[in-house]
């Protein structure tokens, strides 16, 4: 690398994009596209809903069992076979916000290409994609893990008298939090090749017409 | 490899006190393989464009035009060859480096106009100046500005979608602007516009080339181009064909477009 004749014309280097405005940007490519967004974060929704059904239903059958002493909850078998069927959804979840996000990567070509132009490095690029994966994951993961979680408690309640008083209720608030933080997770990892793919892409590309 | 150094154009009164070079480049060539076959984009192209000037590439499709144009703005690397930009040899330089020329030294206008949809006019301002390390409210400032300057001084908070091509263009001229880059790169800036809307856009980058002092390099296929241009470096066959200071020239634009100004 040449060092000579750089210092001379004041060659610096790129700094941040500060992370506020990155969080404008992608909130706002989110709600310009809000019909395809909030069909992703359904997906998101269902998948987390599952999760934190069967991680409630679980506390919520523990405390009964331990306050009344019945007989409640699920054998060793059926817990593996949640275990694999949340695999399962998890997956699928991963699967459709690699999709959405490359979708959105494709449409955005020119937007990408244009913003590298004007100085965006690869990550920041990178950032803006993974910023709105994670947003995406979080608005779904949060929708989700209270439905999943009322509908547990709403269920135990159906079949049992002493719900409300016999659930461990900071322990099921954790389990809340663990399926929203599963939520965020899995969405920003199924963000990480689109998002790479995006800001990988030559800036020369933005000055073609015929995309 | 064929060769073919232009000369600066020593007739040009107005940048004869410029001994700086904003754009230099060194037998620039390019190949690109395309399966078996290398197709030679670029063979050598030497040309130097002085600070200042106002300078109109032509040349057919598939002459090698924007290619070379990609190479002059830091988009795309030679295969052989040196490209400078001001002085700096930009094969040197970093992803980082690279980013920061682009931001600060170089401004894009596109034939697409390429604004972000998503951002209102002055938001696509004052993206560059962010990406720059400017603070909001000093880049809101400016964007404002810049956006009065080029006439749109009303229209900062409507999306580009809301606005008409010719105003778009003028958005983009502005942010083009944003960190008061040496050089003012425009891919045919007129191909999308009407006659008119396309005169305005270029009379206003020449209004920005005399008062900024921007040096302003336009690819272009349009006539009216050329009559505002300091020069005009004909590219043909990936070699420069030919370079033409205004004086040289002699053609007469105003009668071909049979429209008053």
């Amino acid at each position: 690398m040449a060092v000579d004749g750089k210092a001379r014309a004041g060659i610096e280097r790129q700094i941040s994009l500060p992370n506020r405005e990155a969080v404008r940007i992608a909130l706002r490519s989110l709600r310009i596209r809000i019909w395809r967004s909030l069909i992703t974060v359904a997906g998101i929704v269902l998948a987390i809903a599952f999760l934190s059904s069967v991680i409630t239903s679980g506390i919520v059958s523990e405390g009964i069992r331990q306050v009344t002493g019945a007989e409640v909850g699920t054998t060793a078998q059926e817990r593996a076979t949640q275990i694999w069927l949340i695999s399962i959804s998890l997956l699928v979840c991963v699967v459709g916000i690699t999709n959405a996000m490359l979708m959105s990567v494709t449409e955005r070509y020119r937007e990408i290409g244009t913003m590298k132009c004007l100085g965006a490095l690869d990550w920041f690029v990178v950032k803006l994609f993974l910023l709105e994966a994670g947003f995406l994951g979080l608005a779904g993961s949060l929708v989700g893990a209270l439905v999943g979680f009322l509908a547990a408690v709403l269920a135990a309640m159906a079949q049992h008298d002493s719900v409300l008083t016999s659930v461990p209720w900071s322990k099921a608030l954790g389990g809340l939090a663990g399926a929203i933080a599963v939520g965020g997770v899995v969405s920003v990892i199924g963000a990480v090749y689109p998002a790479r793919r995006a800001g990988r892409m030559p800036p020369a590309d933005a000055m073609r017409t015929e995309i | 490899m064929a060769e073919q150094t232009a000369q600066p154009a020593t007739a040009d009164a107005d940048s004869a006190a410029q001994h700086e070079y904003a754009v230099k480049t060194m037998r620039v060539s390019k190949e690109y393989v395309m399966g078996k076959q290398t197709l030679m984009a670029l063979k050598g192209v030497s040309i130097e464009i002085k600070t200042g000037e106002y300078i109109s590439i032509m040349g057919p499709s598939g002459s090698g035009k924007s290619t070379l144009f990609n190479m002059i703005g830091g988009l795309d690397k030679p295969t052989g060859g040196k490209v400078y930009i001001d002085e700096v040899d930009i094969s040197g330089l970093d992803a980082y480096e690279l980013a920061w020329l682009r931001c600060r030294k170089i401004g894009y206008i596109f034939q697409t106009f390429n604004l972000i949809p998503v951002m209102t006019a002055l938001e696509n301002c004052t993206l560059p100046m962010i990406f720059a390390g400017m603070s909001t409210q000093d880049a809101m400032d400016k964007g404002a500005e810049l956006l009065s300057l080029v006439g749109l001084g009303d229209r900062i908070r409507h999306k580009p979608l809301e606005l008409s091509g010719g105003q778009q263009q003028r958005v983009a001229c502005a942010r083009a602007l944003a960190n008061d880059p040496a050089i003012i790169l425009a891919d045919e800036p007129t191909g999308n516009l009407d006659l008119k809307t396309g005169k305005e856009i270029i009379a206003l980058l020449r209004k920005l080339n005399r008062e900024k002092g921007v040096t302003i390099i336009s690819a272009t296929h349009d006539l009216k181009m050329l009559d505002v241009s300091d020069r005009i470096i004909w590219i043909r066959d990936g070699q420069v064909d030919k370079i033409e200071s205004r004086a040289e020239l002699d053609i007469a634009v105003g009668t071909l477009e049979g429209e008053e100004a």
